[in-house]
């Protein structure tokens, strides 16, 4: 039973960072650029609806749309003033770029919100559910139904949907999506506010379970380790990867001595860049000269 | 505006170009020796703290500026170089057998974490460069028996022939003669062959592979150099520093090395100068900024690195060329006054055409 319960608590907290590596993935095979601040706009989405929900007392429901609408705002910002000009841009300077954006973002949300732990106020908060000996905490629940909802929602929106085609297609060659008449720029930055979203829907899901305070940004980066491991440039790949890494965590939590828990997701990082460094879901190929 | 007219082809290779530059260089290391004579204590510590933030940039700005190759890991060579000097140090080593050993076996675990990514490029070593300075830091603090742990590592003094190398002068000459000699080092490796091969993979590294270069031995003969010389700074650090502890090594530091290599310009050694002594100074400039704004503003935790993001960013969307690169086009300006055209420097921008499958 012990065992059940580590699974489920792997499992809930792998689908955040699978939520993050979503975000990651989506800006990466849009724009080719990797977003590190992914992290960050997770966090800063968190600390949004802790504005609309805990400090304005709007309803759980409003408060969350409202997070995803201000979120999606500030994607498309973000896209206009920091990443519009670097198009085109060797990806390394994008790369740096976007580690200084995570530092001014922390640098903010601890200037406006305070460095102190908050929790989010979420109506089904500190609920169980019990299955037999299984105790399931809704909110766990809620972080997992929500994956399954999003992922299902983004899956219908790629496959069916103009808009998502001609994501899909501005991501796999710029000019000549360009040239067949995608406006590749506005592609862009709908494509910046869809991975915002993604990283606010994450941020909300996770905050009534951890506490938030400006550095929790930083699980961004086992997110991305995440995201290595399904493969860069898989939306399914990074769910598995999140869920993966989760699972990882919680054993080595258990079954190692303190410490080793938080290298774990780094560990598993590295060993699958030396096994298979392409990835569960391999979607790239190396050039071959 | 000066013509050079070449009449050896071994020429291209001089480590100085004319006597214009001999000159100047000469007058700046006369200035390097006597700066003890007009600077007080805490002027000649924070320069020496320069000087040990630029012997990390050399090797940080072989790997990035010269090779092409990302590390956002370098505070872990830092820290290798630092607590193995300290180790050996410990075992009562003399001081520069343990300094030359840290920077082996830096170098040594530099290579060997290159090896496992370079089968893929960019973003892959970055993520694993970050991957391992999270696992050096976590093992720091739990591997007490050697680094101490949390409670951290006092540094023993260093002695050279009985004489206390600790003393700020002594200590000042020590990481002044260290990074000149990185300094050529560096320059020397950049002419030789190897150092060519890394420039090439920087550029492309289809054309380097189809000129018969070795990629996968390039890349991980750079990562080693860089992460020997960084390991060589950690060693003057701890000294620096004097008591060792994890949370000197985080990602902050990091990226801190990185800022300096990008700011100052990458792909210049000069760049390495220029990013030292504004990463020098920053803290300062910083703490001065505290006191000269109001206190609601300036007493913001966590401002530092703040102010560090916004300048990494700002220098990478307005001049990322660094601060060397807007000399030169400050000079070019002058040199070629009336002629002077914008578009000398435009940016090459590259169009996406993924190698993605799907």
């Amino acid at each position: 039973m012990d065992l059940l319960q580590l699974i489920v608590s792997g499992v809930s907290q792998g689908c955040v960072y699978g939520l993050i590596a979503l975000g990651f993935v989506l800006i990466y095979k849009a724009t080719e650029m990797v977003n590190f601040a992914q992290g960050d706009l997770m966090m800063l989405g968190a600390y949004v609806a802790v504005t609309f929900i805990n400090i304005l007392g709007w309803p759980f429901g409003w408060g969350l749309l409202a997070t995803l609408a201000v979120m999606a705002l500030v994607g498309v910002v973000l896209e206009r003033l920091l990443f519009r000009p670097m198009l085109g841009e060797p990806h390394f300077a994008v790369l740096m770029l976007t580690i200084g954006l995570g530092f001014i973002l922390r640098a903010f949300a601890g200037a406006v919100w305070g460095n102190e732990p908050q929790a989010l106020h979420a109506p089904y908060a500190g609920q169980v559910l019990r299955v037999g000996e299984l105790v399931i905490g809704y909110e766990n629940l809620v972080i997992v139904l929500g994956t399954v909802l999003l992922c299902t929602l983004l899956y219908l929106f790629f496959r069916f949907t103009r808009l998502g085609i001609a994501m899909q297609a501005a991501s796999q060659n710029q000019l000549a999506a360009f040239y067949v008449g995608i406006p590749v720029k506005r592609i862009f930055s709908l494509v910046w506010a869809l991975s915002a979203l993604v990283a606010a829907f994450a941020g909300v899901l996770t905050a009534p379970v951890s506490m938030i305070d400006p550095l929790i940004g930083f699980v961004g980066i086992k997110a991305f380790a995440a995201a290595i491991v399904g493969g860069f440039g898989s939306l399914p790949g990074a769910i598995l990867g999140g869920l993966l890494v989760g699972l990882v965590e919680q054993f080595a939590g258990l079954y190692l001595p303190p410490g080793y828990a938080d290298m774990s997701a780094y560990v598993l990082l590295l060993v699958m860049l030396m096994i298979r460094p392409e990835g569960l879901f391999a979607s790239m190929q190396q050039k071959k000269v | 505006m000066r013509y050079l007219k070449k009449t050896r082809y071994l020429q291209d290779i001089n480590l100085f170009k004319h006597n214009g530059q001999r000159f100047w260089y000469g007058l700046l290391l006369l200035v390097m020796c006597l700066a003890p004579l007009g600077l007080d204590r805490f002027l000649l510590g924070e320069l020496s703290l320069v000087y040990i933030y630029a012997i990390a940039g050399v090797g940080l700005m072989l790997l990035v500026g010269y090779s092409g190759q990302v590390s956002l890991g370098h505070a872990a060579f830092l820290a290798i170089g630092a607590y193995a000097h300290a180790y050996f140090l410990n075992l009562g080593w003399p001081f520069p057998l343990s300094l030359f050993t840290s920077m082996l076996l830096t170098g040594l675990i530099g290579g060997l974490v290159a090896i496992p990514v370079l089968r893929m490029s960019g973003i892959y070593l970055a993520v694993a460069t970050l991957a391992f300075a999270v696992i050096v830091e976590q093992t720091l603090t739990h591997w007490e028996s050697v680094t101490g742990g949390f409670r951290g590592m006092l540094v023993p003094k260093p002695e050279f022939f009985s004489a206390d190398l600790n003393a700020y002068i002594p200590f000042y000459y020590l990481c002044g003669g260290v990074l000149i000699l990185v300094m050529l080092a560096g320059l020397n490796l950049l002419r030789s062959p190897t150092g060519r091969a890394m420039v090439a993979v920087r550029d492309s590294e289809t054309s380097a592979q189809s000129m018969g270069i070795n990629l996968a031995r390039t890349k991980s003969t750079a990562f080693a150099i860089s992460a020997g010389f960084t390991g060589l700074a950690g060693g003057l650090f701890a000294h620096k520093i004097g008591y060792l502890a994890p949370d000197a090594f985080t990602l902050l530091t990091s990226i801190q090395l990185l800022l300096m290599v990008v700011v100052g310009g990458l792909g210049s050694m000069h760049g390495v100068i220029y990013g030292a002594i504004f990463i020098g100074l920053l803290p300062s400039g910083i703490a001065v900024f505290r006191d000269a704004v109001p206190p609601s503003i300036g007493q913001i935790p966590g401002l530092e690195p703040g102010v560090f993001g916004l300048i990494l960013v700002l220098f990478l969307i307005y001049e990322p060329l660094g601060i060397y690169g807007r000399w030169q086009k400050i000079r070019l300006y002058f040199e070629e006054f009336p002629l002077y055209r914008r578009s000398t420097y435009k940016r090459q921008k590259t169009y996406l055409r993924t190698e993605r499958l799907r």
